[in-house]
């Protein structure tokens, strides 16, 4: 039989009895246990597999490592090892300074190229976009690979790279190419290519919102087109700069591809100690320990991000109560 | 007049110059005679005659495709759910538990997720001996699971800025719930779940670090081949295999974006002209 609505029934009891049906057929639980069902198998008992092995001993046998017996039930030994070994603290620095790096270069490049896409007439910015984004679809490994074709000591790229170097320098440094190759800063040109994009889309979706009756009622009261900028402009757009940045940050810290095939090997980052760690060292604990130790590098920045996007929310709300 | 912002325009040219130069010198040098990579030594199609005659690559493409068909279709129906419950579903046992496994696979470093997935494989076939090998069926698995999320994202995204008064009236005017979800918001929402599968076909398509760790000996996938060759050099062949994806990749991006445009502005046409005709 058709439901005979009540005209007086408001939206929200509608809506209640929409949601009540889902519940009572039993459908509604079936929709949320699936996924969570496959998450929890497949995604959060991995991860806690990573908890549990870090405290775990290295043993001789195979799988490799054990709990109790002979052993200590927890050993804290793999995380004392974290400071104390150079080898994990200089990973850490590296994956660190590349990151950041990536970050701010991003940042300084992407900034002025998503503003000029938002100031860009409307049927442009479409056109705009979509030629930023096509990139990011192409193949990333693809994308590596382009650049190490570029780098190369005798590619065209080099070679233009080495006449313009070798037109401003002195004669005592002039060189026979620029080695690029195998480098820590070729580890964050390849990055700064790699996740560009990521930084642009937030920033443009910020800018693109941004009220410029603002900049015209500075300009019309004589500021400047740069002083606009930093007093209108730059302080509104600080959503979009946190997105974008912890865009690229979280992804270049425990990048692995790039410092694999560009990088240099004496400089490893922290996802390839982990990587060594298990396929070659075979220590699955001290693995483990190092992975918990990157998901702290990263926990610290996501927190910035939610406290961040909680307080542009919150805002927002404040502001639409007073409207 | 308005003041022309022409660092900001000379920036935006300099920007995608730098997108697309080193993808272009790719594209050119896959067409070069000589077998040095970076050496001019004039046109030739040659590389691509041998790239279709290399039976590994074909194998690993058509074993990375199935991956991609299976992986996708499987993380598309999940998001979908997964989506549906975040989005609809206010209050429910576990929900801040279940946001963050939805959440946290976006941002969790792939090195990571690939050890704790192959970890947790060797373990299963320790206790359970499942799985005695390691290939298509714990790369899917691996697959499935990073995909949905970003499945799931695209999903809660659409139903929560989806407008809620169509499904409203059509309760009014006697549909059961279950035909208003067949009718009214699967309808609605295709279109997101057709960005979803192609986002999640893509990202199984181009994985190479979660591949390396759940796959096993003889089941090489594109990303894999290719990776393993890239450590030794550049070859003229991987750049023909390379301007072949990216022309894929790019012709299916371009065709997908204009019939989501055109259904976008269908159903915009389509509501404008209902509007008109009720009021």
């Amino acid at each position: 039989m058709a439901a005979i609505t009540d005209p007086l029934e408001d939206e929200a009891s509608r809506r209640r009895r929409l949601g009540r049906w889902f519940h009572r057929q039993g459908y509604m639980q079936g929709i949320i246990a699936i996924p969570y069902i496959w998450l929890v198998a497949w995604f959060l008992v991995p991860f806690l597999i990573i908890f549990a092995m870090s405290v775990a001993t290295r043993t001789p046998t195979a799988p490799p490592f054990g709990f109790g017996g002979e052993n200590p039930l927890l050993n804290w030994s793999h995380y004392e090892r974290l400071f104390t070994d150079s080898l994990y603290i200089r990973a850490y620095l590296t994956s660190l300074v590349n990151a950041v790096a990536a970050t701010a270069l991003c940042l300084v490049i992407g900034y002025p190229i998503a503003l000029g896409i938002a100031r860009a007439s409307r049927s442009w910015r479409s056109i705009l976009l979509m030629l930023v984004i096509l990139p990011f679809w192409t193949s990333f490994l693809l994308r590596v690979y382009a650049w190490i074709g570029l780098m190369g000591t005798n590619s065209w790229f080099n070679e233009m790279l080495t006449a313009v170097w070798n037109g401003l320098v002195p004669q005592a440094w002039e060189l026979a190419y620029v080695p690029l190759m195998n480098t820590n800063a070729a580890v964050i040109l390849v990055t700064i290519y790699s996740y560009l994009p990521f930084m642009i889309l937030p920033l443009y979706a910020n800018l693109e919102r941004l009220d410029l009756t603002l900049d015209e009622a500075a300009m019309d009261l004589g500021s400047r087109p740069m002083r606009v900028f930093w007093d209108i402009t730059l302080p509104q757009s600080v959503p979009g700069i946190i997105a974008g940045g912890m865009l690229v940050f979280i992804p270049a810290c425990g990048e692995f591809i790039i410092p694999n095939l560009v990088g240099s090997a004496s400089r490893p980052m922290i996802g390839a100690v982990i990587n060594d760690e298990f396929a070659y060292a075979r220590d699955w604990p001290m693995a483990s320990t190092v992975a918990v130790a990157l998901l702290f590098l990263l926990v610290v920045p996501l927190m910035v991000y939610t406290w961040a996007e909680q307080r542009a929310e919150d805002k927002a709300r404040a502001r639409e109560q007073e409207g | 007049m308005k003041h022309r912002p022409w660092f900001l325009y000379t920036m935006v040219v300099f920007g995608l110059a730098f997108f697309y130069v080193p993808i272009l010198s790719m594209i050119v040098y896959s067409f070069n005679a000589s077998r040095l990579a970076t050496v001019w030594g004039g046109w030739s199609t040659k590389w691509y005659g041998e790239l279709f005659q290399n039976e590994q690559v074909l194998e690993a493409a058509i074993l990375s495709l199935k991956i991609a068909v299976v992986s996708a279709t499987a993380a598309t129906v999940l998001g979908t759910l997964a989506g549906f419950a975040l989005a609809r579903v206010k209050r429910f046992r576990g929900r801040t538990l279940f946001s963050g496994l939805v959440t946290a696979p976006l941002v969790m470093p792939e090195v990571i997720t690939g050890i704790a997935s192959l970890m947790l494989f060797i373990l299963m076939a320790q206790w359970i001996g499942w799985p005695q090998r390691r290939g298509f069926s714990t790369i899917t698995i691996a697959h499935i699971t990073f995909s949905l999320v970003f499945v799931a994202t695209i999903i809660r995204a659409r139903l929560l800025s989806m407008d809620r008064d169509i499904e409203e009236a059509a309760v009014d005017l006697g549909s059961r719930p279950w035909q208003v979800m067949w009718d009214v918001t699967l309808p609605v929402i295709s279109p997101a779940i057709l960005a979803g599968w192609l986002l999640a076909f893509t990202i199984s398509l181009d994985d190479v670090v979660i591949t390396n760790f759940t796959t096993g000996p003889g089941n090489t996938t594109l990303p894999i081949l290719i990776w393993s060759k890239v450590k030794l050099g550049v070859t003229p062949d991987i750049n023909a295999l390379a301007t072949i994806t990216v022309c894929i990749v790019g012709l299916g991006v371009v065709v997908a974006g204009l019939l989501l445009n055109r259904a976008e502005k269908r159903r915009q046409k389509d509501e404008a002209m209902a509007y008109q005709e009720n009021r």
